[in-house]
């Protein structure tokens, strides 16, 4: 079988408003030009193009279609679009250098979600004819999510603010952050309920970024980059729409993509957890012990621009082991209510 | 061929209408997947991964709708993505899927597509002002006429030829049990006397607005061995390719992009076909107004520039002609627009299964489905076989 690796990662600073447009091609083009230049790449090095990006958070319809103008991509590219966080996107792209088509493919998401009211947009992702109608919202279903897991004794209101304490404190030495601060359990544990029992710590902030992500076949990769993040597992599943139907106190497509992907071995995880409980709840899916190093970045509780999130966790977690920091990462991304959707990219060093 | 052998199974279709106000859009789509399981003598648990296609969420209103129908689908559990290209979103759907199995990720791959554009009202959905880019204003009528009479005067091509394919795509779609529009009856005056709706684009060589969806199970050797052990027979995908450019840009050519030429290009290479004409037995071509037969022909390189429409005019892209094309009908007679481009690409594979019915090519060995979005700037396409190689 081919040989992958994650060889260069970007990412826009994740801003609360953004100046740039909704086609996302300001937040693209700098770190565009920071991927290639890092990895010494040309564009018309890049054998496949793949994004994700969605126009229900552009409220228009192909807003991803502009974002090509990010690219120049004059001579025209062999490119393919995702509506689907970019981690999806990178999916596809491994799977075309897996086929022999390309050597070194490039993956981009990127998202406005300030354009739009984040939670109530996000409504529409539910059951159009039974769900939707109701207005049922993000954060909402996430605190229902988060009510059945302290019923069940399997956190406290305690264990999910010491999450975003240490997410806080984690981001400030990320300087793409959002958020970050030194704040104490107790002090974050005074604050009201956004919805119950969700404080606003234990929500991702609302923010606009994107990321991108270089893969090369193992021919290319020692070349572009001194150590390549190898790819040893990427999979991904899908639960059901119905909220009703789930044990909403775990997640079967993120376990089912944990096992298939090799996720209990690693120093360290970047997980996409929007809020604090879904942290808990994905480091017991994955089966992560505490030995496990989770979110050096501070997470997306830290700053959580929606399409690029999943991306840059992989992102995140594969510059854990270029700078040596790890010999086995792992980068995951949700997707949908109440982690609906689950992928997993596991990726270790080779000497 | 790229990386392991892969071939259609099987394949299902929607009966194609403006309003299928009878089903919801899971009912719909599963109505194209219960078909392409029965096609292949297959049922959901054999399927190991699913790709949705469709064009933008707002046609229906609803945001990322894959993750609403993964129960509909059979997909919970499994893998699922969601492909979005604009117009050529149906061509990327079975594009990707056979990628997945081409990679050797899956053994056995749903994709479907589909559009329910009853919900909304997709060209007032095209119509919009995003900033610092030129509006289409009127739909896609609109937009595409000014290269469509580009064409004319860069070609010399007499006036007709618009309608000549309209009667042609509306006769064969009455040949179709499943095409949204059947007009036996359509006469080239008939034509030439509906109304005008952009210059000079008229009511009968327009696509219709469509409720529809389309289901194509892909497999790998094994599996495709396996179809054709009980009796069934299957479609090897020789080769597939996909390009993208910009929507704008100073020197973009509309009438004849380089996008479309350099994506057929590539599938020709990697199918080992020289002459494409000479080749290819029947081509599913997305032309969703009359005249876009003629530009693509010369686009694809199945005719020299400016030649295209003499194929057209001489009855050539007839059903018994040199190079028949859309044989079901096309995008003129059924346009749900997320799944018209897996339309085209499982029509190629039912004509060269054999199975295409009374629109059937008679000994196509080889077809070509096509697809194509946006400003005419995101292409997919596929070749499709008889035989593996």
């Amino acid at each position: 079988m081919t040989e992958v690796a994650v060889v260069g990662f970007a990412q826009s600073p994740i801003e609360r408003r953004g100046d740039g447009t909704t086609s996302g091609v300001e937040m693209l083009v700098p770190i565009f030009h920071q991927v290639l230049a890092a990895t010494g790449l040309a564009k018309q090095d890049i054998g496949f193009w793949c994004s994700g990006s969605s126009d229900y958070l552009a409220g228009r319809a192909f807003s991803f279609v502009q974002a090509v103008d990010a690219i120049g991509a004059f001579p025209p590219i062999a490119e393919s679009h995702v509506e689907m966080d970019g981690a999806w996107a990178l999916y596809e792209a491994w799977v075309k250098i897996l086929t022999g088509e390309a050597d070194i493919a490039l993956a981009y998401g990127f998202g406005k979600s300030s354009a739009g009211e984040l939670r109530r947009v996000l409504a529409l992702q539910l059951d159009p004819y039974l769900l939707a109608p109701l207005w049922p919202d993000s954060v909402s279903i996430a605190a229902l999510q988060a009510r059945l897991g302290i019923e069940a004794g399997l956190w406290t209101e305690k264990d999910m603010a010491q999450v975003a304490v240490r997410s806080r404190a984690a981001a400030l030495s990320n300087p793409q952050a959002q958020l970050y601060a030194d704040v104490r359990a107790d002090d974050l544990l005074d604050e009201p309920y956004l919805a119950d029992p969700l404080r606003a710590h234990d929500c991702a902030p609302i923010g606009d970024g994107a990321a991108v992500v270089i893969m090369a076949s193992a021919e290319r990769a020692n070349e572009l980059c001194e150590r390549p993040a190898w790819i040893t597992g990427f999979e991904h599943r899908i639960d059901s729409a119905q909220l009703g139907a789930r044990d909403l106190t775990t997640a079967p497509s993120a376990a089912g993509a944990g096992r298939a992907a090799g996720a209990g071995r690693v120093d360290v995880a970047e997980l996409h957890a929007p809020f604090t409980h879904q942290e808990i709840l994905l480091r017991g899916a994955l089966g992560l012990g505490d030995d496990v190093r989770v979110n050096p970045s501070g997470g997306v509780l830290a700053g959580n621009p929606m399409f690029a999130a999943g991306l840059a966790r992989i992102g995140l977690a594969a510059r854990e082991i270029s700078t040596g920091r790890a010999g086995r990462a792992l980068g995951h991304a949700t997707s949908g209510p109440a982690l609906q959707q689950n992928l997993v990219c596991v990726m270790e060093a080779r000497s | 061929m790229s990386g392991q052998p892969a071939a259609v199974l099987g394949v299902g279709q929607t009966s194609h209408r403006t309003r299928r106000s009878d089903v919801s859009i899971a009912g719909l789509c599963r109505e194209a997947v219960d078909r392409a399981l029965a096609d292949a003598g297959l049922a959901l648990t054999d399927v190991d991964a699913v790709v949705v296609g469709k064009a933008p969420d707002l046609f229906e209103g609803v945001m990322m709708p894959e993750l609403y129908l993964a129960d509909a689908l059979g997909a919970t559990g499994k893998p699922l993505l969601r492909v979005h290209t604009a117009g050529s979103v149906g061509g990327a759907t079975g594009n990707v899927a056979a990628s997945l199995v081409q990679a050797g990720r899956h053994r056995r791959v749903l994709a479907v597509a589909f559009e329910k554009q009853s919900e909304s009202n997709a060209m007032w959905a095209l119509s919009i002002m995003p900033p610092f880019s030129m509006p289409v204003l009127a739909g896609a009528g609109g937009y595409f006429a000014p290269h469509i009479r580009a064409y004319i005067r860069r070609s010399g091509a007499p006036e007709h030829i618009g309608a000549l394919v309209a009667v042609k795509d509306r006769r064969n779609g009455s040949l179709n049990p499943y095409a949204h529009l059947r007009q036996p009856d359509i006469t080239l005056e008939s034509v030439r006397s509906s109304p005008m709706l952009w210059d000079p684009v008229r009511y009968d060589e327009t696509c219709p607005s469509s409720d529809g969806a389309c289901a194509v199970i892909i497999g790998d050797r094994a599996a495709a061995e396996a179809t054709q052990a009980s009796g069934r027979p299957v479609a090897w995908i020789r080769a597939t390719a996909m390009r993208t450019e910009p929507t704008m840009f100073a020197g973009k050519d509309h009438v004849n992009p380089r996008a479309g030429a350099d994506c057929a290009a590539a599938l020709w290479r990697r199918a080992g076909i020289t002459s494409p004409i000479d080749e290819i037995d029947v081509a599913e071509i997305y032309v969703p107004f009359s005249w876009f037969e003629p530009m693509w022909l010369e686009n694809l390189g199945f005719a020299g520039p400016g030649e295209g429409w003499r194929l057209t005019e001489a009855g050539e892209t007839q059903i018994g002609g040199r190079l028949p094309v859309n044989p079901s009908g096309g995008v003129l007679c059924s346009n749900p627009i997320g799944a018209s481009g897996l339309l085209r690409f499982a029509e190629a594979a039912l004509q060269v299964m054999g199975k295409a019915g009374d629109h059937q090519v008679e000994g196509a060995r080889t077809a070509l489905g096509h697809a194509y979005g946006g400003g005419s700037q995101y292409f997919s396409m596929w070749v499709v076989a008889a035989t593996p190689d």
